[in-house]
């Protein structure tokens, strides 16, 4: 990745080290992963060992340290979510895309990541794609739900 | 040109997350686009939660005369519909629209048993519009509160009962006395809005529907304590309340009630919001401040406690969202008219996220002393599906299954622990006799499993050895040995942990031990799962009396499983050997002929 842009995140914190976890927040939110040249570069210009940056980006349930697909779909498997269904839909979308939680589709296009609870527990099972939010979706809404976004042209608001 | 007495009609559109998640925004382009298209004078607002996310998505409409109607369970066709005849027309359309009144109604029902303190503005105001906080009395309590000096605060909230509302019920006067009497250069206020319990969304719609109602609150106890920096840890899972809590900041230090001088005073208070990252462990304090300084998020051993050395060594005080978010109305009020709600010692109200298997899934905040029953039965219409209510997960992780038997049980602090299960942050999932028990315990494991930090030995590994024997239960491998083993380790895991999180992670596996033994005796003895939720117990059915042919289970099936003629009642069958048990049948089914056995 090119490291000004990661220079450029560090110089709006100030160097600041107590900033380390927004400083790797805004990496992962330009990059949509923690790339290892990236992190090193964090701890050479902050100055901490490169043992303090990994032991942030390896705690943290947000950060990836490795390419993500570039639609991330999440599945919420919160409490409320859970009990109406979500491992049920976590299976399906599993089996459509052909890939595990975790995992990410050998043409970027995918990766599937389970979150807890959004918040928008009355309208569960949610799965989000990208930033758009798919309440009440029932497994045999899973296929047509990704539709949308394998084929651009069907993608509509 | 309108009449002197008409005005400009208003449409508020419910943007919350849940209004979203619903199509609320989609529901709001059409709106504009009418207006446009129409050229007609009506002013399009965002608002908050009002806490019905089960009739989402929702708007509030008011007339040039100023009446008001709410439309519910919008969607795009039927919008246009009410536009054209109400908005139009001038033609409301009864049958269509709710009334927050009538207590017969759904709607009405839902509002009746609640009284709302924290709650009061959400839903009813424009959050990203600090004049409209200010006109329902917005920033009273703080203009207040600064005349009246830091004792007297201390005072109203002492005299009002309030407790910690964060989930361990900390008496909140108490509290701030400790940071108060701390004598030291710095102070902090830390603010908890990391609401970690997954099925809990209380905070996040305070945030999102009030945020200024939360400033105002922490101004005032940082003025109480001595504190002159503040941070709002919030989760990052809620975007929408990161971004409108930065617009309000923005908007109160303009208007002087936060930053220099504040209020013309010489009480000064910056805010930072400090972005979580997704770790559970991050809601409990110590681990928090850690986070905070940049650090992993491990708790460390108390005392000493933040009051004393909180973040970088200074004292700290932290509270969570609804308990700073009751504070203005406490300075307005009085504390007295606060504790006149409520039990002896749980005083004022408290909000729940309700959520599972019931008609009206949202946010209620009721008094204290309301029995789990009204809560589900009254305020959320009880049970959605065709099962009867089994039992209430109240407190998440930390928490336990209250069984239907105990539902006369009432909302307060000391009584909820009696039944093994704690009052916790608000979390409320209701579930019907579908969910199994077991499972709900083995849920719950597996997130605190996860979760744990892994710094103490027995909240490691020990709920990796419990999680273990729960799922072997699932499939149908437990044996008689396993429930001795599973108590025998809550016990240790409970005892040996340093933070709240190993403390409690066994709640959920012992109350649904001590209420629901028999269905994980079934597990056990009988290899079946009663509730026909285990994948490895059971088997899809379908039942030939009641199926009608309608052939919409053999379309969507994904293994070709299923075989029967078309339009021939009663001719469909599932091959067990290709069925993978994805439950599609049983969710397109319309008629119930698809069971689990
Ligand atoms: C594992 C764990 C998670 C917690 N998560 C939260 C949380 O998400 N929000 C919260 O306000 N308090 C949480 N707490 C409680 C806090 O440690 C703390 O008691 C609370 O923020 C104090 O605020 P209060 O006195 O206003 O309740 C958690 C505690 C533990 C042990
Ligand atoms: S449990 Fe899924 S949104 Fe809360």
């Amino acid at each position: 990745m090119d490291m000004q842009k990661v220079d450029a995140i560090i110089e709006k914190y100030n160097k600041d080290e107590t900033a380390l976890l927004a400083v790797l927040q805004d990496i992962q939110a330009e990059k949509n992963y923690l790339p290892r040249e990236a992190m090193e570069r964090v701890a050479e210009i902050m100055e901490v060992p490169f043992s303090r940056v990994s032991s942030l980006a390896t705690f943290f349930s947000s950060f990836s340290l490795e390419p993500r697909g570039e639609h991330i779909v999440t599945i919420c498997m919160g409490t409320a979510c859970h009990v109406r269904g979500a491992p049920l839909v976590l299976k399906e979308v599993e089996r459509e895309l052909g890939i595990a939680n975790g995992e990410t589709t050998s043409d970027l296009k995918f990766t599937i990541e389970t979150v807890n609870c959004v918040g928008a527990c009355a309208l569960g099972p949610l799965v989000i794609i990208d930033e758009n939010y798919h309440g009440n979706i029932s497994t045999s809404e899973v296929e047509e739900m990704l539709e949308q976004y394998q084929n651009p042209s069907k993608q509509e608001g | 040109m309108t009449a002197k007495f008409e005005q400009k009609p208003v449409i508020k559109v419910g943007l919350g997350t849940c209004g979203i998640a619903a199509g609320a925004k989609e529901i709001e382009k059409i709106l504009r686009k009418k207006i446009e298209e129409n050229s007609v004078e009506i002013d399009v607002t965002p608002t908050g939660c009002i806490g019905m996310c089960h009739r989402e998505p929702m708007i509030e409409y008011r007339d040039k005369d100023g009446q008001v109607f709410f439309y519910g369970d919008l969607n795009p066709k039927k919008m246009e519909i009410i536009f054209d005849r109400h908005l139009l027309k001038g033609q409301p359309m009864t049958k269509l629209s709710m009334d927050l009144e009538n207590k017969e109604e759904a709607s009405g029902a839902f509002l009746e048993k609640q009284t709302r303190i924290c709650l009061r503005n959400c839903g009813v105001i424009n959050p990203e519009s600090i004049d409209e906080y200010i006109e329902k009395g917005g920033y009273e309590g703080l203009k207040k509160a600064l005349k009246k000096g830091e004792d007297w605060i201390v005072d109203e909230v002492e005299k009002s009962g309030l407790r910690g509302r964060g989930g361990a019920g900390f008496p909140t006067a108490l509290k701030w006395k400790f940071t108060r009497r701390e004598e030291a250069e710095k102070k902090y206020l830390i603010c908890n809005a990391d609401e970690g319990d997954p099925g809990a969304f209380m905070d996040r719609s305070v945030l999102e529907s009030d945020p200024h109602n939360l400033l105002e609150g922490m101004v005032i106890a940082a003025y109480a304590i001595g504190s002159n920096d503040g941070y709002i840890y919030c989760r990052a899972e809620y975007p929408l309340a990161i971004k409108r809590l930065r617009i309000a900041i923005e908007q109160a230090v303009e208007h002087n009630f936060l930053g220099d001088n504040i209020c013309g005073t010489d009480f000064s208070f910056q805010l930072k919001i400090k972005e979580g990252a997704g770790a559970f462990v991050c809601g409990e304090e110590t681990a928090l401040m850690a986070s905070i300084e940049g650090k992993r998020g491990m708790p460390r051993p108390r005392p000493p406690y933040p009051a004393q050395s909180g973040l970088w060594g200074y004292p700290t005080n932290i509270n969570n969202v609804e308990t700073l978010s009751n504070i203005a109305w406490i300075m307005v009020n009085g504390g007295e008219k606060f504790a006149a709600v409520g039990t002896e010692k749980s005083k004022g109200t408290k909000v729940f996220a309700l959520a599972g298997k019931i008609k009206r899934g949202g946010l209620a905040e009721v008094p204290m002393g309301i029995t789990i029953k009204e809560i589900v039965e009254d305020v959320a219409g009880g049970s959605s599906s065709r099962y009867p209510i089994k039992a209430v997960q109240i407190g998440g992780p930390s928490g336990g299954c209250i069984p239907v038997e105990l539902f006369d049980t009432i909302i307060d602090y000391d009584e909820i622990n009696k039944t093994g299960a704690i009052m916790g942050s608000g979390g409320l999932v209701v579930m019907d006799a579908s969910a199994c028990m077991v499972d709900v315990a083995r849920f719950f494991l597996s997130f605190t499993k996860d979760e744990s930090c892994g710094k103490c030995t027995f909240c490691r590994i020990g709920t990796t050895r419990m999680l273990e024997i729960l799922e072997k239960i699932c499939d149908g491998k437990g044996t008689e040995k396993s429930l001795e083993e599973l108590e025998f380790l809550a016990h240790k895991v409970q005892n040996t942990s340093l933070c709240g999180l190993g403390q409690t992670a066994p709640n959920p596996v012992l109350t649904t031990l001590k209420y629901f033994k028999e269905e994980y005796e079934a597990h056990i003895k009988q290899k079946k799962c009663p509730a026909g939720s285990c994948k490895a117990l059971i088997t899809f059915k379908i039942i030939k009396d009641n199926c009608t042919g309608c052939n919409s289970c053999k379309i969507n099936c994904p293994t070709s499983a299923i075989s029967g003629i078309a339009k021939k009642a009663g001719s469909f069958s599932i091959d067990q050997e290709k069925c993978i048990k994805c439950g599609i049948c049983k969710d397109v089914c319309r008629f119930d002929a698809v069971i689990t056995e």
